[in-house]
């Protein structure tokens, strides 16, 4: 396609998209009565249902019953394939692996980023330190995930390194380790990608919402003599206890999804594959589609609470 | 041939008779059809094959791979004469996801024209679930009997109905060493299995590994050493057992499969053997395949299996040559019983049309025209197919005239990699994942047991 017939259509695909927003305006426009105002709603409210409908629900109930039905949906298998979830032993590890990731990947990255945010508060190098810690956030996940691959990378200690932890554990004298591969470890250096990439993040919100607490609170809480243990403990702690609830939640749904930092670092081998992964494979590795949707559903059955969760606390953020 | 109702043939009746037009027949699958017109190749010597197919000037043949840059250049410029013969274009399109993809695009009923598939397991998912595949014309089916022979023509069958024509071939039976170091050495390469553990033995006492190697490819991790055990298998048990294996008549925790991984064993679980410049057995899994004979330009190993493709993973400027910085031997045979098994792959040209420029366009690419087209539109080499009308001469780089000559010889016996023949759940799954859990240290009988396992 010349560049001539690529401006030709994107001018056509505008020119529709006006008419049909104009379209809409006018119908909307001529149902002025009381009674009218219901057709109004249903005109703007119509087009975003359909494409809900569409684009989210059909597939989703989709995957739902694809989740009952065999690897090539022919034919109905019941339960078997959560079964399989639940009872497989490599399953099973996925399962393990995901709750590993969700248990230590939103606490630690949320507990670096508060203790971060704190320590530099106010300090002579505040900018340029929180500078330095949101930086991987600017990265994407299968880049942080090659980076990391690299300062993991193992030679056996007789041999020269390329990894930097192992140079680093050799000019210590220690021998060299397979951080990527020794079991149940691996799994969390490749939590530390994720707590490396997402601390910038809980680091930013928290810092902002400390900011926020009103100065009298702190003034007379000094007053009183508090510790600083006890300043973070009883005053910033509570304070900004709606903002530490949206971080760990966010940082929830991101981990439960991950699927880019163990698909590059180690390709699901060695027992750290997680079910967003394990999801992907089945499908489109092993075109078993009846397990791969029923991780998905588990996946999404997982996310749900948390969204709900996070979205209430959003709410009542803005609320104040 | 395609369903038509009784209302439909009356109705095309009618518009024939009211229009006076005359029609051409309609094709069955099977045969080729013509669009009419003149060929615009017509009176060309190398347009031979193609003028049949009539004038197909502006007509279009959407083909989709997994080849891209750099190496769809040359796949692109082979194409040329394809357009000058028959006036049709190709519109190429290569991604990385296209194992993944292509069956995604058919089952919503976006296929391509065109899809170069390189396993006959995604061929017959594709052909069993979906039934899209459009079967090959005659014209194929005469040059793939002329050009390949029946082993090759079976891949590119499913249940009796022929459907794709192979299109490049790789040799994975190929074992990568460095000529000057064997030849500093006095090391002379291998012609049976156990002059090449006497050899590693001897490169093991210099205090060098004789052996290195790398498994890791992403999701793919471990397909390498999947191609390792084949080789392994097609040796010991020959290509009858081999077939059977892939074909599931035999059990994959078959004793005559164990004895095979455990040789494969005997090399890459040896601590005196490998990981020749990087570590021990189990850094095999966490070593990239690419980087898996570097080693060997460091003189700190010896010795790495791996196809010949590997030739496009050395760095720039290394010499690839039988007098060169590195190059490869054919993987020695453990008895004389088989002859010289070869394990290999290739990508089969798949269509999901049956109209006549895509027809046209199957037969140029399983002609020997295009064969030697691609040669020489592969100036800087790393292409090689088995199309025996393909000459050697055109060939420019010392690899691949290796494996040219490898495929033509006369005692070469000619297997599929076998992990992409049997079901994506074992060969592109559990097959991949438990060879790497066994390189790390799991057992071979465990091992088989999970995969065969696996096997519904």
């Amino acid at each position: 396609m010349s560049t001539a017939e690529k401006l030709l259509q994107l001018f056509i695909v505008l020119a529709l998209f006006a008419g049909v927003m104009v379209a809409v305006l006018v119908i909307a426009d001529r149902f002025r009565t009381k009674r009218g105002e219901l057709v109004q709603t249903a005109v703007f409210v119509i087009p975003a249902v359909l494409m809900i409908t569409l684009g989210l629900l059909y597939p989703g109930l989709r995957t739902v019953y694809e989740s009952f039905r065999d690897a090539n949906s022919t034919q109905f298998v019941g339960w078997e394939n959560y079964q399989t979830i639940f009872t497989d032993k490599n399953q099973l590890g996925v399962l393990r692996n995901t709750a590993v990731w969700v248990l230590v990947t939103p606490v630690a990255a949320t507990f670096i980023g508060l203790v971060y945010a704190i320590l530099v508060d106010r300090s002579r190098f505040e900018k340029f330190a929180k500078a330095l810690i949101f930086l991987p956030m600017a990265i994407s996940l299968v880049g942080a995930s090659l980076i990391w691959k690299f300062v993991y990378d193992y030679r056996s200690a007789e041999n020269d390194q390329i990894g930097l932890l192992n140079e680093i554990l050799k000019v210590l004298g220690f021998d060299t380790y397979r951080f990527l591969l020794t079991e149940p470890w691996n799994t969390l250096f490749l939590i530390l990608i994720m707590i490396w990439v997402q601390a910038g993040f809980a680091m930013t919100v928290l810092s902002a919402a400390i900011r926020a607490i009103p100065g009298d609170i702190i003034d007379s809480a000094r007053l009183d003599g508090v510790s600083a243990m006890q300043m973070f403990r009883h005053i910033t702690v509570p304070m900004i206890r709606p903002s530490l609830i949206v971080v760990l939640t966010t940082i929830s749904i991101a981990t439960l999804k991950v699927f880019d930092i163990v698909r590059t670092a180690t390709g699901g081998n060695f027992d750290t594959s997680v079910l967003a992964y394990e999801f992907y494979v089945q499908s489109f590795r092993s075109f078993n589609g009846g397990l791969g949707a029923a991780l998905a559903v588990l996946l999404f059955a997982l996310v749900t609470p948390i969204v709900v969760y996070n979205i209430r606390q959003l709410r009542r953020l803005e609320a104040r | 041939m395609r369903p038509t109702t009784a209302r439909r043939s009356l109705a095309s009746l009618a518009m024939l008779l009211t229009a006076g037009l005359t029609l051409t027949a309609c094709g069955e699958d099977g045969g080729s059809e013509s669009s009419g017109g003149t060929s615009p190749g017509e009176g060309k010597s190398e347009c031979a094959g193609l003028t049949g197919f009539g004038d197909l000037t502006g007509k279009e043949v959407k083909v989709y791979t997994s080849i891209v840059a750099p190496e769809d250049a040359s796949q692109k410029d082979s194409y040329k004469l394809f357009t000058t013969c028959t006036g049709a274009k190709v519109v190429y399109e290569g991604s990385r996801e296209f194992e993944a993809q292509l069956v995604v695009r058919v089952k919503s009923g976006n296929p391509p024209d065109i899809a170069y598939v390189p396993q006959p397991g995604l061929l017959k998912t594709l052909v069993t679930d979906t039934g899209k595949v459009a079967q090959a014309p005659e014209t194929v089916s005469k040059n793939v009997d002329e050009f390949w022979g029946q082993d090759w023509k079976d891949y590119g069958t499913v249940d009796g109905k022929f459907y794709a024509a192979p299109l490049g071939a790789n040799v994975k039976s190929f074992v990568w060493y460095s000529p000057t170091m064997f030849k500093e050495n006095g090391w002379a390469i291998p012609t049976t299995w156990d002059e090449m553990t006497k050899l590693s033995d001897t490169i093991a006492a210099t205090g060098t590994k004789p052996w290195c190697f790398g498994i890791e490819s992403g999701d793919a991790t471990g397909w390498p050493l999947t191609d390792f055990v084949e080789d392994a298998v097609i040796r010991d048990a020959g290509p009858e057992v081999y077939n059977d294996w892939v074909a599931h008549k035999i059990a994959f925790n078959d004793p005559q499969i164990a004895e095979s991984v455990d040789r494969v064993g005997d090399i890459l679980k040896n601590g005196d053997y490998v990981n020749g410049g990087i570590g021990d057995a189990k850094s095999i899994a966490t070593t990239a395949w690419t980087d898996g004979g570097f080693p060997i330009l460091d003189g700190k190993c010896a010795m790495q299996k791996q196809a010949n493709f590997y030739a496009a993973q050395w760095p720039k400027g290394t010499n690839v040559s039988e007098t060169g910085d590195v190059f490869a031997f054919y993987l020695p045979t453990t008895n004389d019983k088989f002859g010289e098994p070869i394990v290999g792959g290739g990508e089969f040209v798949t269509a999901f049309s049956d109209r006549p420029e895509v027809q046209a366009f199957q037969t140029y690419l399983s002609s020997d025209t295009w064969a030697n087209e691609k040669a020489k539109a592969t100036p800087d080499g790393g292409w090689v197919s088995a199309n025996t009308g393909l000459d050697v001469a055109n060939l420019v780089s010392p690899i691949d005239k290796l494996t040219a000559e490898t495929f033509q010889s006369e005692d070469a016996v000619f297997r599929f990699d076998a992990s992409d023949q049997m079901p994506g759940a074992v060969g592109a799954g559990s097959f991949w994942k438990e060879m790497t859990s066994w390189i790390t240290g799991q057992s071979t009988k465990e091992t088989l047991d999970n995969i065969e396992g696996s096997w519904k």
